[in-house]
């Protein structure tokens, strides 16, 4: 066997697998085995993006059987920049993980992060809607989980909800499943996007898998569940949900929306554009009401979601791009933050906004990164979020809906106060000092990384762009 | 009307029973039953299209979906009971905070 026929695809879903189990079995070691096996996936998925490059979208039978009857996997360019994203900010948090939980909390933390891991990766590669449905509950069981590791009431009451919800959305997803297998016998997404025609099995399909993947994306007004269980989450596992878990169902309706469903109707995507701006200034006035931190990046998320779904009514393949770009930025982004909201935690006992004082000198690093991030998050230039915000603009204007431009520039705004009131705070004096812990040094610089992968996707705009666009995941060029 | 429809619709009428009952009741475990319910419609959904066409053998690849969603649906299941029993250990309560009466 070459180099060039290595099924890499298969390697970035087994390795974290395994890696879930070693580290269970193996508690004393877990944290450097876990970073052992995120090196390796970081490994895996350079070769899988090497062969994709070399050889462009690539599409691997399991077993020898392939679709109708065995399980595709299929990856083009779309599948491999989210497959990129989950690398980068799995390292970062795998680094910043190895600081923030102590001995206990590793232990669980390290199997349940590695399932969650291979999870993302099997839900990236799959091809199949089948295999998408299992996937997404592999993923909601292990976020689930992990929200729980936070302990206390809060904690567990968020679990729960976000468990029912997450449930709901998929068994409304599964439905789905079997009304399309019944139409047109298969669940290959290449196979249903040749036979699916109108009917009204594929129009109450349509409308089940969307509801169920807009709960689990969290899209106003189904964004009740989110605040609450991202912000009681320990802070790599805020990251983690914020970052990757509601990227998730979003890439899945994307899949869906673009190869299965492409006669899906105008009136349809102007509602999920108007959605997603209620979005973005809802999210937006909401993060900046909140007096705690984390639970105001939470809301942010909300916010920064709303942007995603702009794309809908614009259909180009610039706006499509625009909100991939969107996610990757925000992807990076939010994990510094949260990084960084984790280490004035972890610091000083609270996340009160009010209270930070002056943590800018005691935390200058992770005040930094909270800055850079913020950056993006305002889509200031040079930033992934500048860069996405002008992807979107573009499309916009292009396709003659200027309106949802205006959008763009109000959320931004909204961000803009946000991420300056809490760095106003963060210089200036309280009454209440800090009971003041040293905060280990990785979980800083972990936090100043991402940051930096934020803009520097701003920056090398070019490469990433490219990657996006093998296989021509957004269709050709004049046909959008 | 044949047989298949029949069971396709009792499967539907089961998943909206249970949409029902999740939101409305508060009890966690009346909520975690109603999703329980809403599993078996969809499960029903499938086994019953899976008779495509009129007298001719079952396709058995939603037998086979149903046999993965059933395994999905038991450790779904497991987990959400475990964090109910967590839950009121922790607090006393198993409802929503918001959703309770006084």
């Amino acid at each position: 066997m070459s180099i060039e026929d290595i099924p890499w695809g298969v390697i970035v879903i087994l390795l974290p697998l395994a890696g879930a189990v070693v580290c269970f079995l193996s508690p004393q070691r877990v944290s450097s085995l876990g970073l052992i096996v995120a090196l390796g996936i970081a490994v895996g998925v350079a070769g899988l993006g090497w062969q994709v490059v070399e050889q462009g979208a690539q599409r691997y039978a399991i077993g020898g059987w392939g679709a109708p009857l065995g399980i595709d996997l299929y990856v083009d360019g779309l599948s491999l920049s989210m497959l990129v994203m989950t690398v980068l900010v799995g390292l970062g948090i795998s680094v910043y993980a190895r600081g923030y939980f102590k001995r206990d909390k590793a232990t669980h933390f390290w199997p349940l992060w590695m399932f969650l891991w291979s999870a993302l990766n099997a839900l990236f590669l799959s091809a199949d809607i089948f295999n998408l449905y299992v996937t997404l509950e592999l993923l909601g069981l292990a976020a689930v989980a992990l929200v729980t590791l936070a302990g206390g009431s809060d904690a567990l009451i968020s679990a729960m909800r976000y468990l029912l919800v997450s449930l709901l959305g998929s068994l409304a997803c599964l439905l789905g499943v079997a009304l399309l297998y019944h139409s047109f016998g298969s669940v290959d997404i290449a196979i249903l996007a040749e036979r699916v025609q109108p009917s009204p099995a594929v129009w109450a399909a349509m409308g089940l898998m969307s509801a169920g993947l807009l709960l689990k994306t969290a899209l106003f007004p189904l964004h009740f569940w989110l605040p609450p269980a991202h912000a009681s989450a320990p802070a790599p596992v805020s990251a983690l949900l914020s970052a990757l878990v509601v990227k998730a169902s979003f890439y899945i309706l994307l899949r869906l929306w673009l190869e299965v469903f492409p006669l899906a109707n105008a009136a349809l995507a102007q509602l999920l554009g108007l959605l997603g701006a209620v979005a973005v200034l809802w999210g937006g006035l909401q993060a900046l009401r909140q007096t705690r931190l984390k639970m105001l990046i939470a809301y942010s998320t909300v916010a920064q979601t709303g942007y995603l779904f702009l794309a809908f009514p614009l259909a180009s393949i610039i706006g499509w791009t625009g909100a991939l770009y969107m996610l990757l930025s925000h992807a990076a982004a939010k994990t510094a933050m949260f990084m960084a909201a984790g280490n004035i935690l972890y610091f000083g006992g609270h996340d009160r906004i009010a209270d930070l004082d002056r943590v800018v000198q005691r935390l200058p690093l992770t005040i930094s990164a909270f800055a850079l991030a913020g950056v993006s998050i305002m889509g200031l230039p040079p930033s992934g979020g500048f860069i996405s915000k002008w992807l979107l603009l573009e499309a916009a204007i292009r396709s003659g809906q200027w309106w949802w431009g205006s959008i763009l520039i109000l959320g931004g705004l909204l961000s803009a106060a946000w991420v300056f009131k809490v760095i106003g705070y963060a210089f200036t004096q309280t009454e209440a000092p800090h009971e003041s812990r040293a905060v280990p040094v990785t979980m800083e610089w972990a936090a100043l990384a991402m940051a930096m992968v934020a803009i520097l996707l701003g920056l090398f705009a070019s490469w990433p762009l490219a990657l996006m666009e093998i296989g021509l995941p957004f269709g050709e060029e004049g046909a959008g | 009307m044949n047989a298949v429809f029949l069971y396709a619709l009792v499967g539907i009428g089961l998943f909206t029973l249970g949409l029902y009952a999740l939101i409305v009741y508060r009890h966690l475990l009346r909520k975690i039953l109603a999703i329980n319910v809403m599993g078996s419609g969809v499960f029903m959904v499938l086994v019953a299209l899976a008779a495509r066409t009129q007298g001719a053998t079952p396709d058995p690849v939603p037998h086979a979906m149903v046999l993965t969603g059933i395994v999905i649906a038991v450790s779904a299941t497991a987990l959400a009971l475990a964090l109910m029993l967590r839950l009121r250990a922790e607090t006393g309560r198993t409802e929503f905070p918001e959703e309770r009466l006084e």
